[in-house]
């Protein structure tokens, strides 16, 4: 008895309820739009600037112990919260840490963190330093800039590959459901409040190759499609062309989810974020690819003439065309 | 698409032994590791025509010597240490350029002061050096242009480059004269004072017997510097504030026993190029290297290689008076302890600078320069970025990561065997042979594995399935239009191509952006998942489907249970 995650044969009607399905994304992307101006995003401080120290002790963490070293010191705002790795504490890796925050709000005195060590060194004789970042306002506003430069690079150097290899409107509906995709994960780090790092802009990135990747097989058996049933209406052959790729759809995102699951869980705590940012983005891009770019399709007006017009000119690997 | 060809079929199998040879020594770790670096340790060691050491043999041993050895370059994230990212304050060195100009033009000025009259610096101003004078006639302005432009040096930037003047001269009828750096002066100032400050660091970092520093200039005015196993960035701090000692001296005598007797006042130093040689000189330095303000690598008369250097007022003056008793006779260029340079004094130096000439290539006119220069930092640093991370945070990071990818390669083989059966175990060996391809890969090349790095490998077992799985799903579809089992495979393989091929190009662009644009450990990421990508289409393509033409061959199904 093998495991299907979907019958073979699925006859679902996905047209039917675009007017929802869109409705919905729209009304989320306007939220996340919402929460990114009002909430805005808790930046780390590879784009805020400011200093992080990760330390331990060997008893439990002492969280006033802490603040009281580090008052008065005159660094700017210290903020500390203890680490809780449930993970860790299962395989008894478990750590007494606490994250030490320092606003220092320009960014300009690095030196506040060897001040805070040597006055963490002083008052807790066993404290031990596990990590520590200081970032300059200069580098921080150059990260920040460098990072949403790279995501609009990736969107639009993908926009321009589909076009060569498909047609503009696939091209359309691809960057559609991108931008669908990096917008409600932005919203979700704004509502949520998760520090948005440099790790996430990786992990935004990574979401656009995928969620594109899955948009490409579609799209890929669209076009196959296009030139099989000359006659289907077009919604019917979108509907065909998802139910077919279906299974595939779902076994690869099962496989994907599976891996990141792995890895939010038993990864640990450095790289908790970037995971969890990978494993809505592997959602929400799967069913961007079914329900955002598909649709799309439908309201750009392709016609079998503009497809057929390309078949002998497009560059095409393999031979997608039945005998 | 059932059929390879012997060749064919050869060179499948071929990339995956290379493969699994060059991820074999990840698997002991230790061992590969130590050997690695014994090797390179011996390679040096029998470079310079001595024989190794039996204990570098030993660690040598440790590994098969016809196996390769290197192993995943664990980055800093991983096996802890510091990061720093410093920025060189290069406005000072231009500031510096235009205030040293001032005694060469107030000389130059002076020669002619029947024609330009009275004259004075105006101080203030940070990107000129402006004189003023007393008497603006027009004759006066264009003579005192004429006779500061004359000082200017001819500059070329780049072996090819463009060409230029060291400075312009300009002034205008209110009698103000502004000496302005050239771009072509300003850009060849950046490329020393950067090299410069590069040299000084590596130099620094060496010095303290760290284990392979990295020393990175970035971007135009920046050095990254990482140094591994070290706790504190604050002690890489106060090693990069030391300064260096350069020193110029009397040479009394050479010998080849360092243990000779020097004499009173006397001193034996090293030759830093020639082991084995050894210079006398007077242990009281004629000048010091805090008198010198410039040096670069040039060309004398003759068109020879040359370094030209240029002391401040006092250097000069010493210099002057030293040269002047001493022509003929050899000095010797002293940095930390060992003599760099011991040119002969062909005539009395006075101007303040001067010109060390010697048989020396344009390489090493321009290594002394630089070596010249490298007594103290040509600039100021600033401190950008400074990380560090302790070595438990980097085991704890390492020991996740393991436990991560087993767990994450485990339940994905799983879930491939109870989908496709069979062929989900075909999958799965093409898996194992992505995995060991892409650490292969990785280790040849001497990529650097971080945090972020293994997610990307992790991120890579769970898409690598999507090609085998596309083809599968295809196999599926094609069986249901009744074709024959041979028909269905080929059929699968060929149309799922297109789809497999387009899906990883999109997901590749999006990885080579991120090694472009990001920094440090997303690099990392960027690295293993682009690879990733390249290994995974590699296996599914070529790998899965020569293992299915196999057992095609053999077993001859009827049917196909997919």
């Amino acid at each position: 008895m093998r495991l299907r995650l979907v019958n073979q044969d699925t006859h679902l009607d996905f047209m039917a309820i675009r007017r929802w399905t869109v409705g919905a994304s729209a009304a989320l992307a306007l939220a996340s739009l919402a929460a990114l101006f009002s909430l805005g995003l808790n930046f780390g401080i590879d784009f805020r600037g400011g200093v992080m120290i990760m330390a331990e002790t060997e008893q439990p963490a002492d969280i006033a112990a802490y603040r009281s070293a580090l008052g008065g010191l005159g660094i700017g705002d210290v903020s500390v919260t203890s680490i809780s790795d449930p993970a860790a504490e299962l395989t008894g890796a478990a750590r007494n840490a606490v994250m030490v925050r320092i606003g220092a709000g320009d960014g300009s005195d690095l030196d506040a963190v060897n001040v805070a060590i040597r006055a963490l060194q002083a008052s807790i004789p066993t404290v031990n330093i596990l990590s520590t970042d200081a970032v300059g306002a200069k580098v921080s506003g150059e990260l920040l800039l460098s990072g949403a430069l790279a995501v609009v690079l990736a969107v639009v150097s993908i926009l321009f590959y589909i076009w060569l290899r498909f047609e503009w409107q696939f091209s359309l509906g691809a960057v559609i459901a991108l931008a669908h995709d990096v917008m409600l994960t932005i919203g979700l780090f704004s509502v949520l409040q998760i520090e948005f790092n440099l790790s996430i802009i990786a992990a935004l990135l990574t979401i656009v190759g995928y969620s594109l990747n899955d948009t490409v097989v579609v799209f890929d058996r669209i076009r196959e499609n296009l030139r099989k049933f000359k006659k289907m209406p077009l919604a019917d052959l979108l509907n065909l062309s998802i139910n077919e790729t279906l299974s595939r759809t779902l076994m690869t995102s099962g496989t994907t989810l599976i891996a990141l699951l792995a890895l939010y869980l038993l990864g640990g705590e450095v790289i908790r974020g970037f995971t969890f940012g990978m494993i809505w983005g592997i959602v929400i891009g799967t069913y961007s690819s079914i329900f955002i770019a598909a649709v799309f399709l439908l309201w750009t007006g392709l016609t079998r003439e503009t497809v057929d017009a390309d078949a002998a000119a497009g560059v095409r690997f393999g031979a997608p065309d039945a005998p | 698409m059932l059929y390879f060809s012997l060749w064919k079929k050869a060179l499948v199998i071929g990339v995956c032994l290379l493969g699994a040879l060059f991820a074999a020594p990840n698997v002991f770790y230790d061992a590969a590791d130590t050997a690695a670096r014994a090797r390179t340790q011996i390679a040096l060691v029998e470079a310079r025509g001595e024989a190794p050491s039996p204990e570098l043999l030993a660690q040598a041993a440790r590994w098969p010597s016809f196996l390769p050895a290197s192993v995943l370059n664990l980055g800093l994230d991983l096996r802890g240490g510091a990061h720093l990212l410093v920025e060189v304050a290069v406005e000072d060195v231009y500031r510096d350029q235009l205030v040293g100009l001032w005694p060469a033009a107030r000389d130059a000025l002076r020669a002619v002061r029947e024609t330009v009259g009275p004259f004075r610096q105006v101080e203030g101003a940070t990107d000129a050096l402006v004189i003023r004078l007393n008497e603006p006639t027009p004759q006066a302005v264009s003579a005192a242009v004429a006779a500061v432009q004359d000082l200017a040096q001819p500059v070329q930037q780049g072996l090819m480059g463009v060409s230029g003047r060291t400075f312009d001269a300009a002034g205008g009828a209110d009698g103000v004269i502004r000496v302005t750096l050239t771009e072509v002066e300003r850009a060849a100032v950046l490329e020393r004072t950067m090299a410069q400050s590069l040299e000084i660091v590596r130099r620094r970092v060496d010095e303290a017997g760290t284990r392979e520093p990295t020393i990175q200039r970035q971007g135009e005015r920046r050095i990254l510097i990482q140094v591994p196993g070290i706790g504190s960035a604050e002690e890489l701090l106060a090693l990069l504030g030391e300064t260096a000692k350069l020193t110029f001296h009397v040479v009394i005598g050479q010998t080849e026993n360092p243990d000779a007797a020097a004499g009173a006042g006397n001193v034996i130093v090293p030759d830093a190029d020639q082991p084995g040689a050894f210079y006398i000189i007077e242990r009281a330095p004629k000048v010091a290297g805090e008198n010198l303000v410039d040096a670069s690598a040039g060309f004398d008369q003759d068109g020879r290689p040359a370094v030209n250097f240029r002391f401040d007022t006092t250097g000069a003056r010493q210099f002057g008076d030293y040269t002047r008793q001493n022509v003929g006779k050899i000095f010797a260029i002293v940095l930390d302890g060992e003599v760099i340079s011991a040119p002969r004094i062909i005539s009395a130096i006075t101007g303040g600078s001067g010109q060390i000439t010697g048989s020396f290539t344009v390489e090493e006119a321009n290594r002394l320069a630089i070596l010249l220069r490298a007594g103290a930092l040509p600039a100021a640093i600033t401190v950008l970025e400074q990380r560090t991370v302790g070595p438990d945070l980097g085991a704890d990071s390492i020991a996740a990561g393991e436990i991560a990818t087993v767990v994450a390669f485990a339940a994905v083989m799983i879930f491939m065997v109870l989908s496709y059966g069979l062929f989900g175990l075909f999958a799965n060996v093409a898996l194992i042979v992505n995995i060991a391809l892409l650490i292969g890969f990785l280790s040849a090349v001497g990529a650097t594995l971080t945090l972020p790095g293994i997610a990307g490998i992790v991120l890579t077992i769970g898409m690598a399935v999507d090609a085998n799985v596309l083809v599968f799903e295809r196999i599926r579809e094609e069986l249901k239009r009744s074709k024959g089992v041979a028909r269905a495979i080929e059929a699968g393989y060929e149309r799922a191509l297109s789809a497999i091929v387009d899906a990883n190009i999109t997901t590749f662009i999006a990885a080579a952006i991120l090694f472009a644009m990001g920094s440090g450990p997303v690099k990392g990421f960027a690295v293993t998942l682009g690879v990733g990508v390249v290994t995974s289409v590699f296996t599914a393509v070529l790998v899965t489907r020569l293992i299915v033409a196999g057992w095609f061959a053999r077993a001859r199904p009827k049917v196909l249970a997919l």
